[in-house]
This record gives C-alpha cells, structure tokens and sequence, in this order.
C-alpha cells in the first residue's frame, strides 16, 4: 500500500498536479532519500516508453486503417478473400497454407545451409578425412563370408546389412555409447557389435554435429547390462605428448594402435579436439583413445588426408557437455564409470579387460 | 504548391497521426515501393511490412522538432525502404544483396539504427503488456494510453468508485514495471 501511495506521489509530481507546498516538501524528500530520486527517474523513463509505446501503437492502428482503405480500393494488394474469380479465391484460400509450406520449405533450406555452413567450417580443410568406413561390394562379401564361419554358435538373427562401419564405446554399463556424429550420420539403422560377435539394434539419443560425437542406447532385449566398466573419462585436458593406446574396427576384428598426443588443438584450430600421432584408418572413427592410466582422453574423429600420422580426436570432456544436454530427461541419467581398474596392468591386460566395451558400430 | 512545400504538410500530418496525410503518402509512393520489394526476391506481403515500418521511421523523424527533409519525400521514403529490405535480405541471408537500383537514395543509416531501437522499445513493452493479463492490460491501456480519466474508467470496468479503481491502476502498473525491466536484465 504504501509503494501505491509513493507511486501515486511521483506519478502527481511529474504530471506537475501538485501545490507548490507539496512540491517543495516532495523536492525535498528526493533531494535527502536516494531511493525515492531513483525512482522518480526510473519511473519518469518508465512512463516516456510507455507513453511512446502508446502512440506507435495507436500510429500502426492508423497505418492499418488507411491500408484497409487502400486495399479495398484496389491499390493494395489485399490479403482478404473477394472471390472475384474461382482461381483467385482458391489462390486468396491457400495462400495461407502455402505460406506455411513456403515458410517450412525455407526454414529446412535456411537449417541446410546452416549446417552446410557448420560443417565448411568445421572441416573446411580439405585434407580432414572422416574414418567412417563406406563398405566397398566386395569387402561386403568378404564380411558376409567370414561372419558365416566365425558366428554359427550365436542365436540366429539376421545378420544386418552393412553400408557403414565405425567404433564406439560403451560409457554407461546400462548400454549407452559414444561414438561419432558422422558414423551414424548416414546410417538409418544402427547396430552395434562387440569383440564377442554379439549384434544389437541401437538408437541414437543425441547427437552434435558441431563436436562430432553421438550417444546411442542399445536398444535390444538381448543386451545385459554391465555393472563395471573398468575405464573412466578424463574430464580434464591431456598433457602434450601423454602417450596413450587406442581400440577401433578399421576391419572387422578389433585393432591395437598406440599414439602421443601431439597438439592441444585439432584441424583448424579447433580447441574441442586434439591431433594426435597414431595410425588410424577409416572404421576407427569413435572409438576411444585410452591413456595409460585407463582414462579415455578422446574419441577418434578424423584423420588428414595428406599429412602422415595426423588425426584428429574430440577431447573426452566433450562427452560430459552432451551427457548434460540429455539429463534434463529423466530417462537419460547417466552413471558414467568414475573409477578405472586399469591403473598398473600391463597394456596386454588392460587391452583384455576393456575389449569386449568397445563396439563396431555399423549400419545401413 | 511546390514539392517542399507538400512534403513538409505531409511530414506535418504525419506526425500528428492524421489519416488523411498517411493516405497520400500511401498512394504517393506505395505502388513504387511494391515494384521495388516484387523486384528483388520479396513478396507482396514483404513490401506492406517494409512499407509500414519506413512509415514508422518517418513517423518517428516528423515528430522531432528538429528535422528537417533534405531530399525529398519519395527519395527519403525510399532510401529508407532500400535500407531496410536490404537488411531484411541479409537476415535471411537466402539471397546475394545485390539489390537493382529504382531511384537515387541519401544515406540513412542513422535512421535505421534509432528505428531499430524504438522498435526494441515497442517490442518489450508489448511483451510485458501481454503477460500482465487481464483486467490490468485494459484498465493501464484505458488510463496511460487512451488517457481516460479515473471515473470514466471506473465506471467502464464496473469499480465502485474511482478511488478504487486507482488503487487497482497501481497495482497493475507495479506489475507491469517489473516484467518490463525484468527483460532488461535477461537480455
């Protein structure tokens, strides 16, 4: 009550409605209270926007008004329906609609060029070379046959057909995975496949395109869930020249590399990933490069074309940016492993020990 | 009449926010406008929207005191109408900004910029217009902007007397006060 009674004080004041003993009393009220000088300006400003807020709204009433006019007139073109000629009236009838398909259409052209713009950007280097595996006709045979030889014992279920093939890893025992935005890029179904020739159909849950990584949830009845990945995720950078191992599928059988890191920053800069020294070959793309300690300090995403050795891997923080992004759903809380049981094996076990977590992601 | 002369009683009405000036303005220069907006990539609708926002820059400037048209009325209108498809296009960053010349043009930059600011303005006190809800949207919109006085108000909205009609004003006025500068912070 008493902010109405100032409020009404100040409002009387600047309207100059007040008796002059008023005024020099209310003056000097303002001149001694701070706060009541702050309000009288910041209502004075309030009251000018809200006064030329009512003028420019009355002016654009105006404004309409004398189109109307105008339009009924004849010197307008006129958004109403006259139904002078059936062509006409059906035009005037779906114009709207055709608006709405219009708006759309340019929506999806203007998004396709932001993405066009994204990814000029993020691979504008032309020798950044993506290690997802395209599947060649004849390497498909050769799969084909070998998955013959190697999986009679697994129950039978059709063996998917494989257009692409990349890495990834598992990050919640539950059955989430990481792995590049561009492997499951073109992919319309997902599979995925362990060491142990084990297939189940994944979904993705989210991507970004702008770090290249993507989650996927296994999403089969077959999968049991895993109580203890024994690597974790680094959360903070790794140190130049950390030497690390890295698991990926560049063929069907899971493949050993080893590496340093190499620069701080990836192709062009690009301060979310690292480039590292390491042989790496279309199909290692999201698989994880994991330090000696067994923390995964990054996910292979590319590779350069032209420089030997050099390829590219998103920093492993990165995952911990998507893993937020998702957990306002509640189905998406995710228990990444804190805890590596790695620390102090010799690499042969560290390798047995994590194999079976890392996956072949493939799809058609 | 000279064409100073009839632009300078034209820019007058305008600012007055008289019908029957806007109309000539209107029918001076619409159809030039259309020609220009059909011309590069807009749309009948584009050219109504771009006609009335340069309708509100030159509203804007008329109200001053201090401006005077250094051009005339159809070379103004049409700078500004350039400018402001022009910026238009570049939003939707869908087309080259080569943009085919109808007229000569005077720079009006500033004009744009300030118009752009009154309209932010405009913007956010709708916004927090909107939110307040009723009855306070009518009883402020009553009161500051069709400046009705407290009895007739009263009697309108059915209060039981002007006092407490007013009572209800404040209220409402605080409300609106805090959502409007509430936007200041989040932006």
């Amino acid at each position: 009550m008493e902010d109405i009674l100032l409020l009404e004080a100040v409002e009387r004041y600047l309207a100059g409605e007040m008796n002059l003993q008023e005024k020099s009393v209310f003056e000097d009220l303002r001149k001694k209270n701070a706060e009541l000088d702050q309000l009288v300006v910041e209502h004075t400003y309030f009251l000018q926007g809200l006064d030329k807020y009512g003028t420019l709204k009355s002016f654009k009433h105006t404004l309409l008004e004398v189109e109307s006019n105008l339009a009924s007139e004849g010197l307008m073109a006129t958004p109403a329906l006259k139904g002078k000629a059936k062509v006409l009236s059906l035009w005037n009838k779906y114009k709207r609609s055709m608006a709405v398909a219009a708006s759309i259409a340019g929506f999806i052209s203007l998004l396709t060029l932001g993405l066009t713009i994204t990814y000029t950007k993020k691979y504008g280097n032309e020798s950044y070379y993506e290690l997802v595996k395209e599947i060649t006709k004849t390497n498909k045979e050769i799969i084909v046959l070998k998955s013959k030889n190697v999986l009679p014992a697994i129950p039978i279920k059709p063996e998917p057909k494989v257009d692409f093939m990349g890495s990834g890893f598992l990050i919640d025992g539950k059955g989430y995975l990481v792995t590049n935005a561009h492997v499951i890029s073109k992919m319309k179904n997902i599979y995925v496949e362990n060491t142990k020739g084990q297939y189940y159909n994944a979904v993705a849950v989210y991507t970004d395109n702008n770090v290249d990584l993507a989650i996927l949830k296994i999403n089969d009845t077959a999968f049991r869930a895993v109580t203890n990945l024994p690597y974790s995720i680094k959360r903070s950078n790794s140190d130049l020249g950390e030497q690390f191992f890295t698991l990926g599928f560049p063929r069907k059988e899971i493949v050993y590399g080893e590496g340093y890191v190499s620069a701080k920053s990836g192709s062009d800069g690009d301060t979310t990933s690292y480039q590292l020294t390491v042989s790496a070959n279309p199909g290692n793309s999201g698989g994880p490069v994991i330090n000696r300690n067994g923390e995964i300090i990054g996910i292979i995403t590319a590779k350069d074309s032209k420089a030997d050795g050099v390829v590219y891997a998103a920093k492993s923080k990165n995952i911990f940016n998507l893993l937020d992004k998702i957990k306002p759903e509640e189905k998406y809380q995710l228990k990444t492993p804190v805890n590596t049981t790695l620390k102090g094996l010799d690499r042969v076990q560290q390798v047995k020990k994590m194999e079976e977590f890392v996956y072949m992601v493939v799809g058609n | 009449m000279s064409t100073i002369e009839h632009d300078q009683l034209l820019l007058k009405g305008l600012a007055e926010n008289d019908k029957k000036s806007i109309e000539t303005i209107y029918r001076q220069n619409y159809s030039m406008i259309q020609s220009f907006v059909l011309n590069n990539n807009g749309s009948a609708d584009d050219a109504r929207d771009i006609f009335q926002e340069a309708m509100v820059v030159l509203y804007e400037k008329a109200k001053l005191s201090s401006f005077l048209l250094s051009c005339q009325l159809k070379t103004y209108l049409y700078s500004i109408c350039r400018r402001l498809w022009l910026k238009r296009l570049q939003q939707m960053s869908k087309f080259s900004t080569q943009v085919e010349n109808l007229e000569e043009t005077v720079a009006v930059e500033e004009e744009i910029e300030e118009h752009e600011k009154v309209n932010n303005d405009f913007i956010l006190m709708e916004h927090a217009m909107n939110k307040i809800g009723e009855p306070c949207k009518s009883l402020l919109d009553a009161y500051y902007l069709q400046k009705k006085n407290m009895l007739e108000i009263a009697g309108e909205f059915g209060y039981t007397n002007a006092d407490n009609a007013k009572t209800q004003k404040y209220k409402c006025l605080v409300r609106l006060k805090k959502l409007f500068f509430a936007q200041y912070k989040n932006a």
